[in-house]
């Protein structure tokens, strides 16, 4: 089972002029269907869309305080480690970047652990390059063991696995899978990733069903917006995350919705998505798949991110640091540079008085397993 | 507007009412009943011969074009669905079977572990398998894995003409099960088997109430009409209900104007 | 001999074949399925197959139902 043959067969049909062929009425149809179709999904990201944002925002809140209540769950990202083997051409962590590189030592990571956990956070998002003969899977487990004495969720966004090393770190303890394709459009993805182990599409493409098959409680997918025409890949992450609800119902599916912003790098977005857009998109993703999670990060700006909590997000990060060991004295040095630029810097206590000022509650854990190990039913 | 079939078991049908030969108060009423519906599907039941009555026989009512789906009411476990099953294919009518498992005589509610069973035995043997069942996602996720070829679960108990009362697990089962879905038992009324229709469904299976109207062949008439605008309705996608335009954006005022 | 047929014990002369017992009783042979001691019989087999003492016979048809 892959999600690939599906894609090709959208992607050989899909000119960029279909989606200005929908009208409003395609949109206010597709909005009144009881279970969306990916047509209708279509219609709601394309640009007939934008006039009935309204409309759609109060059907999207609507679906969202049914099916999630209204809470927002935060979570906290750690970097390992930014070694990297991989030539992303849009990537601060590309391997060609002449950045200070670093990996957490065991004891760096319980530090760092320690003073994430201090400020009241319980999901964890760990996070390394693709560079499995330093940071793989042994050292993944490992880590996995330390941040389990101060997190009851590790997630991990890393490189591609196979379905048993997802197993393996289902074994130790992580229970949540983020993996973001990056784009869908495979003869773009070949230019972006011209060397290195990520360079494998279908590879990459199909790792988030073997996260579901191995077991992972939650599975996270994404594109980079921006990297192709937006519409595009937002409709095939839409496709994705339904394929996925799909056949593996026992899975928590859930979507970011990271944007790619004009910048001063060498690399620039091919589609900039506007705040306008990005709500669109949102607003689509809870009105086509009501139960998805949908995880917004620090890249969004303070005010657009107190603004879309009605709207459809589920969870946000708070407190981020996207250098390795941007969080404990310990493993800080001056010279780390992030990932990304983060645009909301506030700690977890500013963003908690935030939700809370607008009427959402801000929820640390929402899961735990009762029995000691997970995966092992 | 193109045509609109339903595929079973490799064969296109028509109409999406599925009609039976229970019940009547004269089998000779069957001919105009399947005419009168535009039926293609009718379900028959296997019993032992009456030895001593007469040899009246309800497949002489029963039109050539006809797809016969025998059931196997009667049995009581997965073994006795099975036998059924394969004593209904050796009368040369076709490979399809409706499963019908039930133990409980008093709500006549079906087995959903011994028709699963029964579904996994019968559609490796090659029958297409169209099991009987209780609104249930997890059973009708284990029949399509099992090999069914539809699912059919219920609106209510057999024979009791109460609707619809399953809407909302039928509705998750049409939602979530990649097989066709075949509203049986319960349907009293053209009304209710035309919101079945309307919800989704891909055919309706109506036998009592039919075949206890006081006029079964208007009756049909109406039941094939019923689901005919159903269906009309499901593929024309629901009116947009338009709602007054705000002045205000409440939620999404802050991204400025368009 | 005696056989079980449908339920109930009958007299049958030696050799007596199902078609022979369908015969007697005025039923149409390609109406019914017959299952003997559990094996279904094929109808071409009808006239062929030899009853022995102690078999169970079983003869069905459709009948009306939904």
């Amino acid at each position: 089972m892959s999600f690939y043959p599906l894609i090709a067969e959208y992607a050989a049909s899909l000119p960029d002029a279909r989606f200005a062929e929908f009208t409003g009425e395609d949109v206010r149809r597709a909005m009144e269907r009881t279970t969306p179709t990916a047509e209708d999904f279509m219609a709601l990201i394309s640009p007939a869309g934008l006039p009935l944002l309204e409309e759609m925002a109060q059907k999207a809140t609507r679906l969202t305080a049914r099916y999630f209540g209204r809470t927002i769950s935060l979570f906290t990202p750690l970097y390992l480690s930014n070694f990297c083997t991989n030539h992303c051409v849009y990537c601060g962590f590309n391997c060609r970047n002449d950045i200070h590189r670093s990996m957490l030592t065991l004891d760096q990571v319980d530090a760092e652990g320690a003073a994430i956990a201090a400020t009241g956070l319980k999901h964890l998002l760990i996070l390394t390059g693709d560079a499995t003969a330093k940071a793989g899977v042994d050292y993944l487990e490992e880590c996995t063991g330390v941040l389990n004495k101060h997190f009851p969720s590790v997630s991990i966004e890393v490189f591609a696995m196979t379905e048993e090393e997802y197993a393996r770190l289902v074994r130790a303890g992580v229970d949540g899978l983020t993996m973001f394709q990056e784009t869908y459009n495979e003869a773009l993805y070949a230019i972006l990733h011209p060397k290195g182990p990520k360079r494998d599409f279908r590879f990459r493409l199909d790792a988030p069903e073997r996260g579901c098959r191995a077991g992972m409680r939650v599975v996270n997918v994404g594109a980079l917006l921006g990297l192709d025409q937006w519409r595009r890949d937002a409709l095939f992450t839409g496709l994705h995350a339904s394929y996925l609800m799909d056949r593996y119902p026992e899975v928590d599916i859930a979507v970011s919705l990271p944007r790619m912003r004009p910048h001063a790098g060498e690399y620039q977005p091919a589609s900039v998505v506007s705040d306008r857009e990005l709500v669109q998109l949102m607003l689509a993703l809870r009105i086509f798949l009501p139960r998805l999670g949908i995880t917004i990060s620090t890249r969004e700006a303070p005010g657009f991110r107190e603004n879309i909590m009605p709207l459809g997000v589920t969870r946000m990060s708070a407190g981020v640091s996207t250098a390795v060991g941007g969080h404990s004295d310990t493993a800080t040095d001056d010279k780390d540079v992030g990932q990304f630029e983060i645009s909301d810097g506030r700690s977890v206590d500013e963003m908690c008085a935030v939700i809370k000022a607008q009427g959402f509650q801000p929820v640390f854990k929402d899961w735990e397993p009762i029995f000691g190990a997970r995966g092992a039913a | 507007m193109s045509e609109d079939i339903l595929e079973i078991g490799g064969r296109g049908i028509a109409s999406r009412l599925f009609t039976g030969t229970g019940k009547y108060g004269d089998d000779s009423l069957i001919p105009g009943v399947c005419e009168a519906s535009g039926s293609e599907v009718i379900t028959v039941a296997l019993r032992r011969v009456d030895l001593n009555a007469g040899t009246e026989n309800v497949m002489d009512h029963i039109p050539g074009h006809m797809q016969l789906l025998p059931n196997t009411s009667g049995a009581r476990t997965a073994d006795e669905a099975v036998r059924i099953a394969r004593l209904a294919r050796a009368m040369g009518c076709g490979d399809w079977i409706k499963i019908e498992v039930i133990s409980d005589s008093r709500y006549l509610l079906p087995d959903g572990y011994e028709t699963a069973k029964a579904t996994e035995i019968l559609a490796k043997e090659g029958f297409v398998v169209l099991p009987y069942i209780n609104a249930d996602l997890y059973v009708a996720r284990s029949l399509a894995d099992a090999g069914a070829a539809a699912v059919m679960p219920l609106g209510a108990p057999i024979g009791t003409n109460r609707g619809l009362k399953t809407r909302e697990m039928i509705r998750i089962l049409i939602e979530e099960i990649d097989l066709p879905i075949v509203v049986d038992a319960g349907i009293g009324r053209p009304s209710e088997a035309c919101e079945a229709m309307e919800m989704g469904a891909d055919a309706v299976l109506v036998n009592t109430a039919i075949a206890t109207a006081s006029d079964p062949i208007r009756m049909a008439g109406a039941f094939g009409r019923a689901v005919r605008a159903g269906r009309a309705a499901y593929l024309a996608g629901p009116g947009a209900t338009r709602r007054h335009a705000d002045a205000s954006s409440p939620l999404t005022g802050f991204l400025g104007a368009v | 001999m005696i056989v079980v047929l449908n339920g109930k014990e009958i007299e049958a002369v030696p050799g007596t074949t199902i078609a022979d017992l369908l015969a007697q009783r005025e039923i149409a042979s390609e109406t019914v399925v017959a299952e003997r001691n559990g094996d279904i019989v094929p109808g071409a087999d009808f006239s062929t197959v030899a009853l022995k003492d102690g078999d169970h016979l079983e003869i069905l048809r459709f009948v009306g139902g939904g």
